[in-house]
């Protein structure tokens, strides 16, 4: 059993106030344990983690690219196969890294089954850079590349689903989970790094700077996307789904509402076709993976 | 033992006496035979190596990053295309003093697409940090990679090295090589020990970020590191010669240099036949002599002035181009004897596979002597 009162990542590193993906990170090492080899993509959390003299990592660390951790995975694990050695090669990295320039490692790594596990902190965005839009961030999120304006709400598509195309890939554990839940989070990750083969898990983190809410309102919000049905916790083995977390679901615009990124949906005027777009978006995942919890009316 | 064996199964058959603990490659023309000899060697329990079949070159050279950061002894080996895709991972790798050894069978970059060789491709990789070794022949081929693995992992030295040969023209040639045994290779190369490695009884980060505090720092180390690895190269040529009989103690290597008038500078196989046209203008009472440079990267500068000192001209072959300069052989030696007064003349020829003959060097001596040079040769004014 791993100790989950030990702090793999240190205090002290240079993440905003109320940062979801440093708070990932931190319960994401409780889950897997100090016998753990990281491996970083270029990003946020590369940056405010390991400005060199100094680290936040308690764990040996390596990161090279922004697009090649799968693959610096791959030859960390054969490299340990062939030494006898026993620690599990957990990645860390963003959904840009992740599910946009880290594609072609990431489908080889998991094709020729690795053991390792990817774990994708994902915040929506290119947070690093300047909140720029990546194939995670969501329809009509405004970023400083999918900006809302005159003639756009803002990102004009849809998240990619990347565990779906992971278990595809014949994954053999696949799972998505949130800060909201750390508890859930930490077995997750427990679960996946003891699970031979290559597995995926994707942390839903939210950014403060880039989303556009206060720093002591992050878990708030993590918990929200669930509750509206935006964010599903689930699992699936072998690719099956085996595990989801069920809501009494919210209306989305509770979720939508908090946040900056949608701000152009409530202000200066509401635009009630796009929330409906979105809150469809919702009762699509809601039946997709039966999410809804039927609370039976009173006589 | 001497066999008669193509180039690229001699230099798998080193790599395998090297005991690599991971490769990672992809296919490649001309590098394939290389690559296809380890896999059956690894299918047939004749190397114990865990061999990735990666599905890029950039994928390739990442996962030997990863493997030698955790202290494994990796291998790879492109071209052209292939290494040109890489090139991101080459200046990590190298920043990060990782000692991955790289074979590249030579080849010309597109576009226009081209198989054939020249060498370009290592060329334009020239700035990112690894020891380059060119080999004349298939036994420099193969023997270069013992030294390229002794003196990456020297502790002193730390870096990557590419072992450049001609492709097809060497890879796919078939040649006397005597190949040494595996306990002579073990004699030679000890096993790979490198100070610090990802573990997590001993944890610690590698390739932090670096701000403007430090990365000159840094900068200035990996070059140091590599420029001083000139003297690991001549110890560990010398012990190979004690133990072996040949010599690749040197960076640079004269023929019938001594009182030459026109000296020609060439690497790789090319060399060989600039050997015979000398020897044919030698009989005729021209005074011709040859450089060849073994070792690109670190660059041997004081080696090439002091070898060309004396000589009334230098002609450069360069097997690449730096597009809106000269080639980038030419460019260096001519920095290399800079303040001597001898012409360096440049000879861009060879590119993407043509042919180049003993009249061809005939005619660039010829050309030389009368001032005429930094120019493509050769060029079918036809088709232009």
């Amino acid at each position: 059993m791993v100790d989950k009162d030990v702090e793999l990542f240190d205090c002290g590193h240079r993440a905003c106030g109320g940062c979801g993906a440093a708070l990932a990170a931190r319960l994401a090492l409780k889950g897997a344990g100090n016998n753990t080899i990281v491996v970083s993509s270029t990003g946020c959390m590369e940056v405010f983690s390991t400005p060199y003299p100094e680290t936040a990592w308690k764990v040996p660390w390596i990161h090279s690219l922004f697009e090649n951790a799968s693959a610096v995975a791959s030859g960390i694990s054969a490299s340990l196969k062939k030494q006898g050695r026993t620690e599990k090669v957990v990645i860390i990295a963003g959904d840009g890294a992740t599910f946009d320039i880290g594609m072609l490692c990431i489908s080889g790594a998991f094709e020729r089954g690795h053991d390792f596990t990817y774990i994708c902190y994902d915040n929506e965005a290119y947070m690093n850079t300047g909140i720029q839009r990546s194939g995670a961030t969501p329809y009509d999120a405004s970023t400083t590349t999918s900006p809302a304006g005159s003639h756009s709400f803002g990102n004009k598509r849809p998240k990619k689903d990347m565990p779906q195309i992971l278990a595809a890939h014949g994954a053999p554990y696949v799972a998505t989970a949130s800060i909201a839940y750390p508890a859930d989070l930490m077995q997750k990750i427990e679960r996946a790094v003891n699970t031979k083969g290559p597995c995926y898990v994707q942390l839903h983190a939210p950014c403060c700077t880039g989303w556009g809410f206060e720093g002591d309102q992050t878990i708030a919000i993590a918990k929200l996307a669930i509750e509206t049905g935006l964010w599903v916790n689930y699992e699936m083995v072998d690719g099956k789904v085996t595990k989801v977390k069920k809501v009494v679901r919210k209306p989305v615009e509770e979720y939508l509402s908090t946040q900056k990124r949608f701000r152009h949906l409530f202000k200066p005027k509401r635009q009630d076709a796009e929330i409906a777009a979105i809150q469809a978006l919702a009762d699509r995942n809601a039946e997709k993976f039966g999410i809804d919890i039927r609370i039976p009316k009173k006589e | 033992m001497f066999e008669i064996t193509e180039g690229s199964h001699a230099v798998a058959d080193a790599v395998r006496l090297c005991r690599p603990q991971v490769v990672a490659a992809y296919p490649i023309t001309p590098q394939t035979h290389i690559v296809e000899a380890l896999a059956d060697m690894v299918a047939n329990g004749r190397l114990d190596a865990d061999y990735i079949t990666v599905e890029s070159e950039f994928s390739a050279l990442s996962a030997c990053l990863g493997a030698s950061a955790t202290g494994s002894r990796t291998y790879s080996a492109t071209t052209s295309q292939g290494l040109a895709l890489m090139f991101e991972v080459c200046f990590n790798v190298a920043g990060m003093r990782l000692p991955v050894v790289m074979s590249i069978a030579n080849r010309a970059l597109g576009a226009p697409l081209s198989i054939w060789n020249d060498q370009q491709d290592s060329i334009a990789l020239r700035d990112s940090g690894w020891l380059q070794f060119y080999a004349e022949d298939n036994q420099e081929a193969t023997d270069l990679h013992y030294i390229a693995y002794r003196v990456a992992e020297d502790p002193t030295v730390l870096l990557p090295a590419m072992v450049c040969f001609d492709g097809f023209i060497l890879s796919h040639t078939y040649e006397p090589v005597e190949m040494l045994s595996q306990e002579d290779v073990d004699r030679f190369l000890p096993g790979f020990a490198p100070p610090e490695r990802l573990d997590a009884a001993d944890p610690i980060s590698f390739g932090m970020y670096a701000t403007p505090e430090y990365y000159l720092e840094f900068r200035y180390t990996t070059d140091k590191a590599l420029k001083d690895a000139r003297s690991v190269v001549e110890k560990a040529g010398k012990e190979f010669n004690a133990m072996f009989g040949r010599d690749y103690s040197a960076m640079v290597e004269g023929y019938r240099l001594d009182d030459a008038e026109t000296a020609i500078v060439a690497m790789g196989s090319i060399c060989g036949t600039v050997k015979d046209a000398i020897d044919e203008m030698r009989a005729e009472g021209k005074k011709v002599g040859l450089l060849k440079i073994r070792v690109f990267r670190p660059f041997p500068a004081e080696d090439i002035a002091k070898a060309l000192a004396g000589t009334k001209r230098v002609a450069v072959l360069d097997k690449n181009i730096s597009l809106g300069a000269k080639g980038a052989v030419a460019l260096e030696v001519r920095d290399a004897v800079y303040g001597s007064g001898i012409p360096v003349l440049d000879y861009i020829l060879g590119l993407g596979g043509r042919d180049v003959r003993k009249k061809d060097i005939r005619e660039i001596v010829a050309l030389a002597e009368k001032g005429s040079g930094d120019l493509f040769y050769g060029l079918r004014k036809e088709v232009l």
